[in-house]
């Protein structure tokens, strides 16, 4: 039985991630992160739960609709609050490893490229796992007054659970491709930055210019554009709200197309957002763990 | 023996191995063989291609051109077999600080696949060849220089490698803590570890060096064990010829001789730039002695490596 165990162990916690976690959980600058995510998590809750029930109703009777609405801020505030720790979390395991000069060190063991990439993706977001997990009880406001099912609850940590996965792919792989971390971190900032103001920004410019064509005098009014639509699909924010509302974008698509049923009849946004981030943090991984030492083809990098 | 027996021998068999980073050539073509159980020690100034030729053995790097093998396995065509026979301490290296002594040894030498009864059988034995029993639950962090370099040739051997990749192992050491490396690398070289090491610290290295590669500006200038190499580089020897009396009279009897590259007088001695051989030597002492010059002593100055980095170093022995 304990043969059995310690095999099992061998498989899931390699010697990479055994360490990750002791030098993690370790340092005080972990415990510190955690505190000071559960003060800004519990603030943010404690404002909106005042100012939300102020506005709703002054008598402090707080009906479904106020509990979905301080639901769905706090998955808001979470969602940015992820996308701001992920990067820092995770821009700097493999840069970090190259400045302290331990990277080599370790390049040189038995263990592979891909075991290092994973086990240093899989610490990491160990972590962040923790941290979020940790604002359940926070959450647990929200079903004192009903309004939000446990399944929903469920569906919005699943979400939270996938951004930090995709925020932390793009944090491996830009710690593996510079060797300093300060650049790695600022380049992931300014993806995840991509990610949420980006692409509302692009979609706001296809958005306005196909109004603009529409509405100034063209007799040849495009018969299909349900396609711009799709550019939110890359935003998490909005990944985010078609978990809560997905009857929005159903009817912005039933606007713009000329078919019976829209695209997102079929298929939720939320879901259209995992598949194309799925494939672009298979890509991530792929090249961090084909970068990570070096190859034939990339023989001019040096160290 | 055959051609094939000689390869089964090599540790490293290193051909026509080039560097270069953008325009700057780091290695030029060099050639290379260290049979099995030698200490070769790599000796060239800062720049020369030693970290750069190690890191390439230690499947850190890819050559431009030509090739490195360990054991017979190409480093670029086999890197994981490749690193199950090295042992590498590179020049510079940092430790992890939240881990304790036996955790950082623990986990590089579950990185090596050695199970935990495996490693809880090797880590005691690890921390006494280095010295480091008693510092078994300290925090690596809390460690001295010298201390972590002896760790981190530890964590080297870890997996009990064929070959020892040691670059500046005892640099940056206090004299004690360089006695403490150098005894533990002897102690190696007895248990039959062919060990490739690079130091500055010359006299240290030719104490237990079998061979030496001297390399600058990224060529292979001289490989050899030292005498061969002093033969090679060192075509003038220095002879100190000590006399009674009569040092001027010496200089004018030997300004005649084809050998004789230069000399000066230093009190009762007379130092001799002599280009010849043994024998050639010899006949120029039994000439002195019939010409009836008085001769107190004659022997020739010992060069060691430091003198034959420096007439390397500084554009071979024309200088002398």
């Amino acid at each position: 039985m304990s043969n059995i165990l310690a095999n099992m162990k061998q498989l899931f916690i390699n010697p990479v991630l055994d360490k990750e976690y002791r030098l993690r959980m370790r340092s005080a600058k972990s415990m510190w992160t955690l505190l000071s995510y559960l003060l800004a998590i519990g603030l943010f809750a404690t404002a909106t739960f005042f100012i939300v029930g102020i506005e709703s109703n002054g008598a402090g009777i707080y009906t479904n609709d106020f509990n979905e609405i301080l639901f769905i801020v706090m998955s808001f505030a979470q969602l940015g609050l992820i996308a701001f720790m992920a990067p820092g979390l995770t821009a700097g395991v493999i840069s970090g490893e190259r400045e302290k000069q331990t990277l080599n060190l370790l390049l040189t063991t038995q263990q592979s490229s891909s075991s290092i990439i994973i086990s240093k993706l899989v610490s990491s977001l160990s972590f962040m796992f923790l941290i979020v997990f940790s604002t359940l009880p926070i959450y647990g406001i929200v079903f004192l007054y009903g309004g939000v099912s446990p399944s929903q609850l469920l569906a919005v940590f699943g979400f939270f659970l996938f951004n930090m996965l995709i925020f932390g792919g793009f944090g491996i792989l830009f710690s593996t491709l510079f060797k300093r971390t300060m650049l790695a971190v600022i380049v992931t900032y300014g993806i995840v930055l991509f990610m949420f103001a980006g692409t509302g920004v692009i979609f706001l410019i296809c958005f306005t210019a196909i109004q603009e064509y529409i509405y100034n005098g063209s007799n040849n009014t495009p018969a299909y554009v349900e396609w711009i639509i799709h550019i939110l699909a890359f935003n998490p924010a909005c990944a985010l709200l078609s978990i809560f509302e997905p009857e929005i974008f159903k009817e912005i698509v039933n606007r713009t197309t000329t078919t019976q049923k829209g695209f997102y009849d079929y298929i939720p946004m939320w879901l259209e957002y995992m598949l194309i981030y799925t494939v672009i943090l298979v890509i991530c991984l792929w090249q961090a763990i084909r970068k990570l030492r070096p190859t034939r083809g990339s023989s001019k990098r040096g160290l | 023996m055959s051609i094939e027996q000689e390869q089964e021998q090599l540790m490293i068999e290193i051909k026509g191995l080039s560097k270069s980073f953008g325009n700057f050539q780091a290695l030029k073509g060099i050639d290379l063989s260290i049979k099995k159980g030698t200490v070769f020690g790599f000796v060239g100034p800062n720049g020369a291609g030693k970290s750069t030729t190690m890191s390439i053995l230690a499947t850190l790097m890819i050559p431009t051109s030509g090739y490195a093998k360990v054991d017979g396995l190409d480093v670029t065509e086999h890197p994981h077999l490749v690193r199950k026979k090295i042992g590498y301490m590179p020049d510079f290296f940092g430790v992890y600080d939240q881990l304790k002594t036996d955790e950082y040894l623990h986990f590089y030498g579950a990185s090596y696949g050695l199970t935990k009864p495996e490693r809880d059988a090797l880590i005691p034995q690890l921390l006494e060849l280095v010295n480091l029993s008693d510092k078994r639950e300290a925090y690596v962090d809390s460690l001295s220089r010298g201390m972590k370099q002896r760790l981190c040739l530890a964590r080297s051997l870890v997996h009990d490698p064929e070959l020892l990749i040691l670059d500046e192992p005892a640099s940056g050491l206090d004299p004690r803590a360089r006695i403490e490396m150098r005894e533990i690398l002897k102690e190696l070289k007895s248990m039959g570890k062919t060990i490739i090491i690079s130091s500055h610290i010359l006299p240290e290295l030719a104490e237990m060096v079998d061979e030496i590669g001297v390399i600058e500006h990224g060529e292979m200038i001289a490989v050899g064990n030292i005498s061969n190499i002093q033969q090679q580089l060192m075509a003038k020897r220095l002879i100190t010829i000590k006399l009674a009396n009569g040092q001027d009279q010496l200089k004018v009897f030997l300004g005649d001789h084809s050998l004789v590259q230069g000399m000066f007088v230093d009190g009762a001695s007379v130092q001799v730039q002599f280009s010849g051989n043994d024998e050639e030597q010899a006949n120029l002492l039994r000439s002195i002695i019939e010409a009836g010059y008085p001769v107190v002593s004659f022997h020739e100055a010992q060069t060691d490596l430091e003198d034959i980095f420096l007439a390397i170093t500084r554009g071979g022995a024309s200088e002398q």
